[in-house]
């Protein structure tokens, strides 16, 4: 081990805080174009969607008991069920699925 | 009643904050069983647990630590770490942007850097889902109960490594992912445009996973390509009325 771990948490955390304030405090305006006004809205709807999907079936032991808490959560959230309801329920569906599904 | 200034402070952010620390809890309990097991990787690497600690307070971020932990344990230069952690973490760069535009514009430098410093892609879920202008106390509810079940965990995982039994974490492993389908799921039922992009988002998001050559970049380099191609067509097609 020829380099230091402190040094390493110092550049991994200068690296991201940088990443995660800059732009914040950069940008300090409301910006003005309708394009980028636009693509800012749908950000955070794709990118969760994106991160949710097909991620949610390989964190579980099995890929049918994630897809179960998938279809469930969906309805739930679908009905208005809270957001802790919701999560609560997707990890009692992936559990109870499991008793069944890992021997 | 003893002090104005704190009484002031808890009437008028009280209640925001206590919704943060709500709506924080179940992130902070996902948090927790994704960082035990970072804490391993974290082990592996060679790291002290209060170097995990450490890690996971200044970072907050699942796959940009795991990157960095296995650079750690390749005893690679300086220089990949900061690569390899700016690659993996780039998609808060583009979420800060989102943010930065909920704040009021008056809003001071101190709220935007300390909002700034827990923009994880939960936290960011739960504040972006509320109307603008962002209440920068919802988040520090948020971070309240978020970080210390992220810093903690991690530091436990060193410490523990196996304990947990494993249908418990695959069980609640899903916990951050239903809190995602109930950030979005609800505007998708209420907006034709940002429920069709969902639906692509997901179908796109498995065809990436599945198909040579985009398959193996890594999930967070994924991430950013697809969001920021769907995001633009979305834009291009169906600009939003102001």
């Amino acid at each position: 081990m020829t380099h230091s771990i402190w040094v390493y948490l110092l550049v991994m955390s200068v690296v991201t805080l940088a990443i995660r304030i800059l732009p914040l405090t950069l940008i300090r305006r409301q910006i003005k174009s309708r394009f980028l006004r636009s693509f800012l809205f749908y950000v955070p709807y794709i990118t969760l969607a994106v991160m949710t999907f097909p991620d949610i079936i390989h964190a579980t032991q099995t890929p049918a008991s994630g897809f179960l808490a998938l279809v469930v959560g969906a309805a739930l959230a679908w009905a208005g069920a809270s957001l802790f309801k919701v999560s609560a329920l997707c990890c009692v569906v992936v559990f109870l699925a499991e008793r069944f599904l890992v021997g | 009643m003893t002090s104005l200034n704190k009484s002031g402070l808890l009437a008028s952010h009280g209640e925001v904050l206590r919704e943060g620390v709500r709506d924080g809890t179940p992130i902070a309990l996902g948090y927790f069983v994704v960082a035990f097991t970072l804490g391993i990787a974290a082990r592996n690497a060679g790291l002290s647990p209060l170097q995990g600690f450490l890690a996971s307070f200044f970072n907050n971020a699942s796959a940009g630590e795991y990157a960095a932990f296995t650079v750690i344990a390749a005893d690679s230069p300086y220089m990949e770490m900061a690569l390899i952690t700016l690659v993996a973490n780039a998609r808060y760069l583009l979420m800060s942007c989102v943010l930065s535009q909920r704040f009021a514009p008056d809003a001071s430098i101190w709220h935007r850097i300390f909002v700034g410093f827990d923009v994880t892609d939960e936290i960011f879920g739960i504040s972006a889902a509320r109307p603008a202008p962002l209440d920068p106390y919802y988040n520090y509810g948020a971070m309240l109960v978020a970080l210390p079940g992220w810093a903690g965990g991690t530091a436990l995982g060193i410490i523990a490594g196996n304990a947990l039994p494993a249908a418990a974490v695959s069980a609640l492993s899903v916990a951050l992912y239903g809190m995602f389908l109930a950030i979005i799921i609800p505007p998708a039922r209420v907006n034709r445009v940002v429920g069709a992009f969902v639906a692509i988002a997901f179908a796109a998001s498995f065809a990436a996973s599945v198909l040579p050559v985009v398959s193996e970049l890594s999930g967070g380099t994924r991430t950013i390509i697809l969001t920021v191609v769907l995001a633009a067509i979305a834009a291009w097609k169906y600009p939003r009325e102001e």
